[in-house]
């Protein structure tokens, strides 16, 4: 019964502010939500400070070993004809230099590498795309392809040699037999963290399975990819100078692999050590340069990463 | 008693008059089981041209499955479902945007695979944005924005599928009262605009009260429309308002009523 009077007395005056809300109130509403809601845009640290704060604490640790490193030659606990020092790697490191044989070294290996690894990028994104759909060929081939990222990737170089004989052939067949599986599994990984709900999406948007894999899944599973290539190139630069190494291939010039078979031939110990800090360098450049900023890139695009 | 004179009840749950052929939405029989579990039995609901009707029940009460069975991503085991206008849009319960699109990208692709060209879908994405208010915020990207923003983009996206039919699954229930009650307003005005057909699933009965021509009662385990009311408050509502209140408490009478059965 009260309630009945309650409602009498009040519909008039709320029917009347209620007239005066819309529309124009919802946009003015909205407009203060919005102010007040979205989340604070990341302040982005510049250019320089990021720099410095990526490469000061490696930089830092390097210098460290090294500072380490001589000391124990300080010590002369070995001849330096078995471990020499800093300085001894350093000169041995630019007599190369001034000779070209560092930069030859170092040019070839890189492109075999990057040769290898676009081959390997087409196979293992082929492969990955088949295994992500059709379940019947990733039931019967996913174990397997994940069992041969634990094969060491020497393990191929004999076989890859009698196939291809010694040279670059070999040495291509060892590098994408190494990285195609990491970054079929990667792909194959990013699908599968792609949230239920984008399929869905898809279908409610009336996209065809190929529209589907083009706009939602591939670009979903983007960050897996990368981890993927990320490791295929990992496993490709070692598959590469384990070729290099015991197949020097002549093509495409004297690799980093042929500099240290070279250094341990001639029992030169320092230019073993700079041959092993030039491939490591490598190795690290291409991670730094290429894909972490590719990989920083598509994750803050998605807000994952600031 | 007050309530007697405030509603006019339907006549009889889940009828479907076979005279009434302007139907947006018409679902016959509909009944789906997972193994031995029957998630919807036998569920008739006929939705007419431009209403907005709201489904209300319990946890289990198979409200998504029967969106899902709507919407075309899941099979029904028997009965059937008929949108003569075509597949129906559906808003997700948390946004679904893309987070590698902006929110205007994400509007676009909708369009985009409804099969409109490049400039076309430029100026209709401003257009749907700018109808949610979001005009501002159209190259933001989803982590930029809130909530609410989130689920306007949402709402701009599914009027770019160019659907008659709007379904609905809880696509407030994350949002803060005064957000949720702003997008209400903006579904609202949606509805008015292009005069499309809205099945708006919630566990919220104020809501349901709140935006509905009709709100439709269904039962848990197996889920059947057990009542309906038909609601008469005039346009424009408020959530807080007695009348919403009063029909609401009724609705949730029933609804505990349901519940209890379970028991």
């Amino acid at each position: 019964m009260a309630e009945s009077t309650h409602l009498a007395t009040t519909r008039p005056a709320d029917s009347a502010t209620l007239a005066l809300r819309e529309p124009d109130d919802t946009a003015a509403l909205e407009a203060g939500l919005d102010a007040l809601d979205a989340p604070p845009p990341a302040d982005a640290p510049s250019a320089v400070r990021r720099v410095l704060r990526a490469a000061g604490p490696p930089l830092v640790a390097a210098v460290t070993l090294t500072v380490l490193w001589q000391a124990v030659v300080a010590l002369g606990w070995q001849p330096p004809s078995v471990l020499p020092g800093p300085g001894a790697v350093w000169s041995s490191f630019l007599d190369g230099l001034r000779s070209g044989a560092v930069g030859h070294a170092v040019s070839s290996s890189l492109g075999r590498g990057l040769v290898g690894f676009g081959a390997s990028l087409v196979a293992g994104t082929l492969v990955g795309l088949l295994l992500a759909q059709v379940r019947l060929v990733r039931d019967g081939l996913g174990p397997l392809l994940s069992g041969m990222q634990s094969l060491p990737s020497v393990a191929w170089v004999p076989a890859a040699i009698l196939w291809f004989g010694a040279g670059d052939g070999a040495a291509y067949a060892v590098v994408v037999l190494s990285a195609v599986p990491s970054i079929a599994n990667g792909l194959l990984a990013g699908v599968d963290q792609v949230p239920r709900g984008f399929d869905r999406l898809a279908t409610v948007l009336g996209a065809s399975r190929l529209e589907a894999v083009r706009f939602v899944t591939l670009p979903a599973a983007l960050p897996g990819y990368l981890a993927g290539l990320r490791q295929g190139w990992a496993f490709s630069w070692r598959a590469l100078m384990a070729a290099e190494l015991i197949a020097p291939s002549v093509q495409r010039g004297q690799g980093l692999g042929v500099l240290l078979d070279a250094g341990r031939r001639a029992a030169d110990m320092p230019l073993v050590l700079a041959a092993i800090l030039l491939i490591l360098l490598v190795g690290i450049a291409v991670e730094v340069l290429l894909f972490r900023p590719l990989e920083r890139r598509v994750l803050r695009q998605r807000g994952l990463e600031v | 008693m007050s309530l007697a004179t405030l509603l006019r009840r339907a006549p009889e749950a889940g009828a479907v008059d076979p005279l009434d052929a302007d139907f947006a939405l018409r679902v016959q029989g509909l009944t789906k089981r997972f193994g031995d579990a029957t998630v919807l039995d036998a569920l008739d609901l006929q939705v007419r041209r431009g209403e907005v009707v709201s489904v209300v029940g319990a946890s289990g009460c198979g409200k998504t499955t029967l969106l899902a069975l709507i919407a075309g991503l899941d099979r029904p085991t028997s009965g059937t479902v008929d949108t003569p206008s075509g597949r129906p849009a559906l808003m997700f319960q948390d946004a679904t945007l893309l987070p590698w699109l902006t929110a205007r990208r994400n509007v676009e692709l909708a369009l985009r695979l409804r099969g409109l060209g490049r400039a076309e879908r430029t100026v209709e994405a401003s257009r749907l944005l700018a109808a949610v208010h979001l005009a501002e915020h159209a190259d933001a990207r989803v982590h930029e924005l809130s909530g609410g923003m989130r689920q306007r983009v949402s709402l701009a996206r599914a009027l770019a599928q160019g659907s008659d039919v709007l379904l609905m699954d809880e696509p407030f229930a994350a949002l803060d009262a005064i957000t949720r009650d702003t997008l209400h307003d903006e579904l609202l005005r949606a509805r008015e605009q292009t005069g499309a057909t809205v099945l708006f699933v919630t566990h919220n009965v104020r809501e349901a009260v709140r935006l509905g021509d009709r709100v439709v009662l269904l039962s848990s385990r197996p889920g059947r429309v057990v009542r309906e009311w038909v609601v008469p408050i005039a346009h424009p509502r408020r959530i807080e308002s007695p009348e919403v209140g009063a029909l609401s408490v009724e609705i949730t009478e029933h609804l505990r009523e349901e519940i209890r059965r379970h028991g």
